[in-house]
């Protein structure tokens, strides 16, 4: 199984580096942290063992990171995105 | 009551220190306030990543020509090398839990050589950045660098420069946490060598496999972000 994660994260990384050349406009971003997002989360998952982690707090823990960092960036866009500078 | 008291101190050594009442308890609250750690670990690298979009948003021309100038080649061979450094650390843990010293010993020094790998190449990065006087700072320059897909547009050398001084903030934090992640490591080897780890007592691999794991994850975002703007021929 750790060889597959290996193996997949190695095509994410060739895959991401290819895409990039090809013009998709404003998708080019979108499909970057898309791949690396999935890449993130095998390593979490698999690499890292929170899949099958049994703890609660663990689990609490994590998600509160997530949200954490969503509201980091959420919060500081929504600021940025609507003002209007000169 | 007694048995278990006898059995409680039967175990007394780092598997079961005295305050847990088992060593799945340990393990539980150790695990547990690593990722407690690596918790402001995305929150420090975050403020970071926030910044970098800011700026990018506000000057996205300049951010793109800027990071053509960097060798995408090298960053994603060292995204390859940090990848396989991950694989040699879960069969590091993978060995010591089947009791296989040597194979624990050998992705030890794997992994320490793929780490090494990779700060070798950023070193080659770098020094191509100095050279190109890439670096922020009194001697910078970007003149007359194309925005990609916009021609006869030329960047703005004052916003190319924030895209480098984030470039080097951010690269240059991540190779730090690379250099203590390989100072974890000289530890773990040490510790290997001794024959500390058994398959009931490996959780020092754990936790710095999780620090590991956690830096490559860093990685992962800083590439595609840093190296992957707009490389369209």
């Amino acid at each position: 199984m750790y060889f597959g994660v290996w193996i997949a994260l190695l095509v994410g990384t060739v895959l991401t580096y290819e895409v990039a050349k090809i013009d998709l406009g404003a998708y080019n971003s979108a499909v970057a942290l898309i791949i690396a997002t999935t890449k993130a989360l095998l390593v979490a998952l698999f690499f890292m063992h929170l899949k099958g982690a049994s703890e609660k707090l663990l689990k609490l823990v994590v998600i509160s990171t997530v949200f954490f960092l969503f509201l980091l960036m959420a919060l500081a866009m929504a600021d940025y995105g609507t003002r209007h500078w000169s | 009551m007694s048995v278990q008291t006898s059995v409680h101190q039967d175990l007394h050594g780092p598997e079961l220190l005295h305050h847990f009442a088992d060593p799945q308890q340990q393990r539980n609250a150790v695990s547990l306030g690593m990722w407690i750690f690596l918790a402001t670990e995305v929150m420090f690298f975050g403020g970071l990543f926030c910044a970098y979009l800011i700026y990018r948003g506000w000057f996205f021309g300049d951010f793109a020509a800027a990071s053509k100038s960097i060798n995408a080649a090298l960053g994603g061979t060292n995204t390859a090398v940090l990848i396989c450094s991950s694989l040699t650390v879960v069969l590091a843990i993978w060995a010591a839990q089947t009791s296989r010293r040597m194979l624990l010993i050998a992705m030890l020094v794997l992994t320490m050589i793929f780490g090494l790998a990779f700060l070798g190449i950023k070193g080659i990065e770098y020094r191509d950045k100095f050279e190109e006087h890439h670096v922020p700072g009194a001697s910078f320059s970007f003149d007359h660098e194309p925005i990609p897909g916009h021609p006869g547009q030329y960047a703005n050398p004052q916003h190319a420069q924030i895209f480098f001084a984030l470039y080097f903030i951010m690269t240059g934090l991540h190779a730090l946490h690379m250099i203590v992640g390989l100072g974890l490591f000289t530890w773990l080897l040490v510790m290997a060598w001794k024959g500390r780890f058994t398959p009931a007592y490996h959780t020092p691999l754990e936790i710095g496999g999780l620090y590991w794991h956690f830096v490559d994850i860093v990685w992962i975002y800083l590439f595609p972000l840093l190296y992957l703007i707009d490389r369209h021929p």
